[in-house]
This record gives C-alpha cells, structure tokens and sequence, in this order.
C-alpha cells in the first residue's frame, strides 16, 4: 500500500460549524515519510552474550513484524535456558573480573560514550523503533530517543559519585542485574534498566519484550562499539519462557521487571524466598481530573496527551478522566472536536499522531474491553475514521457514562480508550480517583494552586501531572504506589535498586 | 501453674490484682473474639499469665482499624506525630520499672539487662520521634528536569503496614519495628512476640495514654503461624515486615504478592545504631510535575 494513502486525516466528515471550522475541516496534509534508508535491517539477529552475538543454543528462533504493515522485518534468536546460563555466566565474570574493580570514573565513561553514541545515531534508532514498534516517528523521534540518550547521560554522572548520593558512604551494587522490559518503549526502558545498574556497578542480562527485540539489538551494537567490556551487558531475546529462565536463576542478584501487574505478581512468587532484590513497576489505571475552573482548551490537549500517546499504550495512561459535571458537556464536546483533527495511520509518517497497535494480541484485549464497555452500558464514540486494511489498528475511542463498576473504569486497556466519569466535588474526585487497587499516576487540571497542592496530597499515585501530563525526565522519579509495583526509576531514587541500601 | 497453691497458705494482708492481657485493636482493648487464651511461661518456665490467642476475624478487625486510623494519622503534621512519639517516650519513662520487670520476667536474666533494654526502648522513641519531621528532607527532592516546569518528590507513608515482631527481643525488638513504620504516617497491625507477649499488651497501654489515636498501633497476640498467613494474604494491608516470621518467610513472601505488597526483612542486633533503613522501607516516593510559565 503506498504511504501516501496511509496517512488517513479523521477530519474528513466534522460536522458543519463556523466558517474557520469548516476550512479547517477541509485541510489536507501532503505525506511527509520519514525515510527509511536510514537503518538497515539484518535478516536475522542473535543474542548478545559476552560481547558477541550468536545463535541460541537450540538454534530456535522467532520472527518480528513492522504492526503497521505486518511485514517481516527479521528473525530473532530465542533464548533456552543454556543461553540463559551463559548470559548470566559472563554478566557474572564481567562482575567480577571488571566492572566491579573498575573506579567509577572509568564506568561513567563508558555511559557517556553510549550516550553519545544514541544521540548520533538518533534517526535510526527513531526509525528502527517505529518500525519494530508501530508508534509514530514523531515519538520516537521526539521523545523516545533523546529521553534514551539522556537517561544514559544522566546515570552516567552518578557513577564516581555514588557515596554522596545519601545510601551511606560506601554503597555496593548487588551483582547481575536481570532486567525484563516490555514493548510499548522498548529501547527507552532498556535504558532505564541499565543505565542506573551500570552506574551503580551491577552487570547486566536485559530482555526485550518478544515483539520489539530490534533496537535493544541495535543498542548491543552501540555497546560494542563504545568498547563495553565483555558481559557487562547481556541482551536475550525470547518470550515470556526466557524471561521466566532469567528472574528463576540462582545466579541472578536482583530483578528488575516492567510489564503488567499480573506478571508482576507472578516474578515477586518467583522470588519469594530467594533474597533477590526486587523492583516492580507494574500497570495503571490513573485519573486525569478536570475541574470547572481548569483552562479547558489546555485540559483537553492534556486529555487527549494523557490516553493517546503512543496509542495509549502507556502504563501511566490518563485512561479514567474524571470531569467536572458543571464543564462536562463542554470538555467532552471540545474532546471530540479535537479527536477528529488527530491524524492515525503510517507511522513513519511525520505528521501521524496515532500508530499502530503493537500486536494482534494486544488488539483483540483492547477490543475485547472495548465491547465490554458497550456491553456495560457505556456510550461509546470515535471519531469517523478510516483504518488502513493491514496491520493492527485501533481509533481512538471515548466512553461516556461509565460507571466506578464498568470494567473500562477499573481494569488497565493499554490502548487508546478514555473512560469518562464526572464527579461534583473534589473529595469525591479524590475518592473516585483513588477507587483502584493501581497507584502510578494521576492528573489535576485546575488554576486554583492551593487545590493543585491539597489534591497531590491526597491522591495515591507515584506521579502527578498538575495542569500537564505524561512528562518523563531522567531527573524525575517514576514508579508506584500500591499494585503498580514498588521501587522507582529515575533520580537518586531510581539508583537505590541497584545498590545495596 | 505457679500461681496455684499446693497447699492452703494464710491469706495475704492484701491479694494483689492481677491484669487481663487482652488484645488492642482500635484503641480498645477486647478479649480474641475467638475466646481463646494460650498460657505465657516466663523465662524460668513459670506461668505468668493467660494472653489472648487472637484469630482471623481479630486480624481483619485489626486491619479495618489500621485502614480507619490511616487518614488521620497520615494527614497529620509531622510535628504532631513527633510529640506524639516523644509523649511515647515520656509515658514508658515513667513505667520503666514495671517494665524491666516484665521483660525480665518473659526474657530472663538479670534486672539491669532487662533495665538497660527499657532504657535503650525509651531512647528509640526519642530517635524515632525526632525523625518525623526530618525524614522529608533527607527522602525527598527538588528535581532539575530539562523543560519548564518545577518538580519535586516528596515521601509518603506506605499505608497500612502488617509487622511480625521479633521473636525474642520483647520490648526493644517491638518497639524498633513498631517506631519507624508509625513515624512517616502508616498505621500498623503488629503480632506479638508468641512466647513473650506481655510486654507488647503493657507497651499498648502506654500507646493509648500516649495521645496516639486509635488504630494507629493495633497488637495482636496469639500463634504466629496462624496469625502471619492472614496478614501477609490480606489484599488491605499494603507492605509486611516479616523479621519475627522464621522458617514461615518464604510461604509469607509468596502471599504477600497477591496484592504487591512491599516486603521488609529484618534481623538486626537491636541494641545497635536503626540507622535509617526500617524507617524508609515503608515509604512511597511520590513526584509531583507543575509546569513554571507567566
């Protein structure tokens, strides 16, 4: 199918409105591709062990797919547990041989390098994600990639400079750090997981999720060509088999998972008993509160920001919106006003908001919620939109009259689905807000600061967004409360789970 | 049955009254709904007194009074949690003796081992006390993020914390577990010591003539093993220490991850320096974004 068709505006069919409108309505944009020469795909790729990539040992291997087109890209290697205790063998001679000797300077170096590295081959790792991933350039390009480089940049200037960061005045790392991230940003979640272990230290064995194994591969090259000496960073690909083989083995000093809660739960079993040290961040179900004094223009870019991001697959997703009766019919109209100017489609095209669903499995959950939500009595719209004929593919969807009871208000999407709910006063917002056994993120749209401050206070999420939404920094602790797991990431918080404190 | 006469004694001039040991659940301090009492022996393996064998419907009453008191508790300022603390502090100084007394009696040794324990207790409160409105300060921070926007992290309470107290160190031990978890804000269901519990049923009077409103600190006495599970699997109880839970740790481990809950192990030498470890396991980081502009 040619780009050009792809990039399909949702605007096609607003309904009539003032002049302006209408003339926006009208707008068309021309493709604007980001090329795709910039990266060069290897027909098959193997695991990363001890500084050199080679098969698995069973020679098995998997195949990943470009979600917008369900084309080929490559094939995988698919870690066994022989490759799985070869990994973590050389993360542990790397330990000992090494790392751990090496003064902390000489460690920041080697982050530095990475850093750099990921900045000057930004583009095609932006286009590789994008690909591999299905979210559109303009995220990857924007957001992903140069939160990567500075995460590395960032973790980089902890590494000689750890007995002042509060953990008491000779910190020790743990030893092999496993690490299991998930899909929806694979490279930047990798570099959450080895940037501070490195800094602190730890070597590591790092798993990609099964779907989005490509840049964390293209990463191992960035290693090898800083000079990362041998083991220190092991990357494994595989599915769920392998990264049960990782978080079981005894040679494993600490865990670091992202993914799902219900996985999550399953790893701290898994641990039970072992004395491994455990770090969860885990699903969400955050409320994005808007009250009737907010800058409703504002709000609704956060709204929209906040559960249509990288297609809502985002675990700190404002996927509940909790609104001001007195504004809703305001804000839910100015809502889809603003739902049918987004651009879904190609996306490798730079003027694509919505991309693809990462996989078809991920696409049936979300559909299945989806009907749920009707099923339950929710009204449910999306703006008119058409969706390209290959690859996984979802419109943004809102439900209104959703109910605390609905299972679209209470159970994690992990896509572009807003649940509506209203509220009268704010400590029913609070009430409402805090209704879930999650605890990662919450957002407050208001001008009044005392409320801002009294509202933070009272919501149990591990991240709040006042008057904004979805903003990541290296410098910024993430993680949270209650079943969205425990630990942070990012910070001088983000390096105590990889230290011995 | 020490305290059962083998043969008739003259009567004393005056029988001295002996005390019920009852469990502290919400400020109050009821009998196991289970009716249920197990025999204390003390170190000598003398019976010093009937406690209350404390059952699952006591821990879900427990936590329900935990849950109740965490608002409260963790919305005060931290200034009024540290008077509070030292008030603490200020009630056990003036029952040092009948304290000594009965960690002597359930630990054994000499009076000024179980003296020196009491007197290391009282000061834990203070070191606790002191904490709470300093704990912020060293936890949190003021973060430099690449765009305009002010963000800060700030230290929560966890919630409700399920504490399994050491097995030996009847005063002392409970009192390091009990501080540091109560001092940022969490309310806590804390089992006894189950051979030595009599202290902690002592110490629970201090607590409630201490200003500590109800539910903050509930005491459960009663058989461990049938007393932890109940916690640990509680989908209400956020975070468990599980330093007096011996061999049962790993099975614990296992239940408390039904609903992610933090896990704290510990086994210190309780006589040495807390440092700051107990008191930031039950804390929950949380980040706060505000975009800066005109």
């Amino acid at each position: 199918m040619p780009k050009a068709d792809r990039g399909t505006a949702l605007a096609h069919q607003a309904e009539p409105g003032t002049p302006a409108e209408r003339a926006e309505a009208s707008w068309q944009y021309a493709p604007a591709p980001e090329s795709r020469d910039v990266v060069s795909i290897k027909p098959e790729y193997g695991l990363f062990i001890a500084g050199e990539f080679r098969p698995a040992a069973n020679g098995r291997t998997f195949g990943t797919i470009n979600p917008a087109t369900e084309e080929p890209l490559a094939q995988v290697a698919e870690a066994g547990q022989q490759d799985v205790d070869a990994a973590v063998a050389a993360a542990r001679e790397a330990y000992e041989q090494v790392w751990r000797p090496m003064p902390g300077s000489e460690r920041a170096k080697y982050l530095y390098r990475i850093a750099r590295q990921l900045q000057e081959r930004a583009r095609e790792f932006a286009v590789l994600e994008s690909l591999d991933n299905g979210k559109p350039i303009r995220e990857t390009r924007d957001v992903d990639i140069p939160l990567t480089a500075a995460h590395f940049f960032y973790y980089a200037g902890w590494a000689d400079k750890l007995e002042y960061a509060g953990f008491g005045p000779d910190p020790r790392p743990l030893g092999v750090a496993g690490q299991v991230i998930p899909w929806n940003f694979p490279l930047l979640m990798a570099a959450w997981k080895l940037a501070p272990a490195l800094a602190a230290g730890n070597t590591c064995v790092l798993k990609p999720a099964e779907t989005t194994p490509l840049t964390a591969l293209l990463l191992a090259e960035v290693c090898q060509q800083a000079g990362l000496p041998p083991g220190v960073v092991n990357i494994i690909t595989g599915a769920g088999d392998t990264g049960a083989a990782l978080v079981s083995h005894p040679g494993v000093n600490k865990i670091a998972f992202t993914g799902s809660t219900e996985v999550g739960k399953e790893i701290a079993r898994a641990v039970a008993g072992t004395g491994k040290k455990l770090t969860l961040e885990l699903g969400g179900k955050a409320a994005n509160i808007v009250f009737d004094d907010a800058p409703i223009e504002q709000a609704v870019e956060g709204i929209v920001n906040g559960i249509f991001f990288n297609q809502g697959h985002v675990c700190c997703a404002g996927s509940r919106l909790l609104v001001q009766e007195s504004v809703a019919d305001t804000v839910i109209e100015r809502l889809h006003r603003r739902l049918t100017t987004l651009r879904l489609g190609d996306p490798l095209d730079k003027n694509t908001d919505i991309g693809a669903i990462n996989s078809s499995q991920q696409l049936a959950k979300i559909g299945e919620l989806a009907r749920a939500g009707e099923a339950e009595g929710a009204h449910r719209w999306s703006p008119p939109c058409q969706l390209p004929d290959k690859g996984f593919w979802f419109p943004p969807t809102v439900f209104t009259g959703v109910s605390q009871s609905h299972r679209i208000a209470r159970e994690e999407i992990f896509g572009p689905v807003l649940s509506v709910l209203t509220f009268r006063t704010p400590d029913e917002a609070v009430t409402k807000a805090n209704n879930t056994p999650y605890g990662l993120s919450a957002g407050i749209w208001t001008d009044k600061g005392s409320r801002i401050l009294w509202l933070t206070r009272q919501l149990r999420a591990g991240v709040v967004w006042a008057n904004t939404y979805n903003r990541f920094d290296p410098a910024s602790p993430f993680g949270g409360y209650q079943e969205s797991g425990y630990g942070r990431e990012g910070g001088r918080h983000g390096l105590a789970a990889y230290l011995d404190a | 049955m020490a305290w059962l006469p083998t043969s008739m004694p003259e009567a004393p001039a005056r029988l001295d009254v002996r005390k019920t040991y009852k469990l502290f659940i919400g400020g109050a301090f009821p009998r196991s709904e289970s009716g249920r009492s197990y025999p204390v022996q003390g170190a000598a393996g003398t019976l010093l007194a009937y406690a209350a064998q404390g059952s699952r419907k006591d821990a879900r009453d427990a936590v329900v009074a935990a849950r109740k008191a965490f608002a409260g508790w963790s919305g005060a300022t931290a200034y009024n949690r540290g008077q509070i603390l030292y008030r603490v502090a200020e009630m056990l100084e003036g029952r040092a003796a009948q304290f000594a007394a009965e960690v002597a009696a359930a630990e054994g040794g000499r009076g000024a081992r179980a003296r020196a324990e009491v007197a290391a207790a009282i000061d834990r409160w203070v070191w606790y006390a002191g904490w709470s409105d300093k704990v912020a300060q060293v936890a949190g921070a003021a973060n430099p993020v690449a765009g305009p926007y002010f963000n800060f992290s700030v230290p929560e309470p966890t919630g409700v914390v399920a504490i399994i107290a050491p097995a030996t160190s009847s005063l002392l031990g409970l009192v390091s577990v009990v501080a540091p978890a109560i001092v940022t804000g969490n309310t806590v269901v804390v089992i006894a010591s189950e051979n030595r519990p009599l202290p902690a049923i002592s110490l629970a009077e201090v607590l409630a003539t201490s200003d500590l409103p109800a539910g903050v600190v509930n005491v459960l006495t009663g058989r461990t093993a049938e007393l932890a599970p109940i916690l640990a699997g509680h989908m209400d109880v956020n975070a468990i220490d599980l330093t007096g839970a011996g061999a049962d740790r790993e099975a614990l481990e296992r239940l408390a991850a039904s609903n992610v809950k933090r896990v704290m192990h510990g086994n210190e030498d309780w006589a040495a320096n807390p440092g700051t470890k107990r008191l930031m396991s039950f804390l929950e980081i949380k980040t706060v974004w505000h975009p800066a502009g005109t």
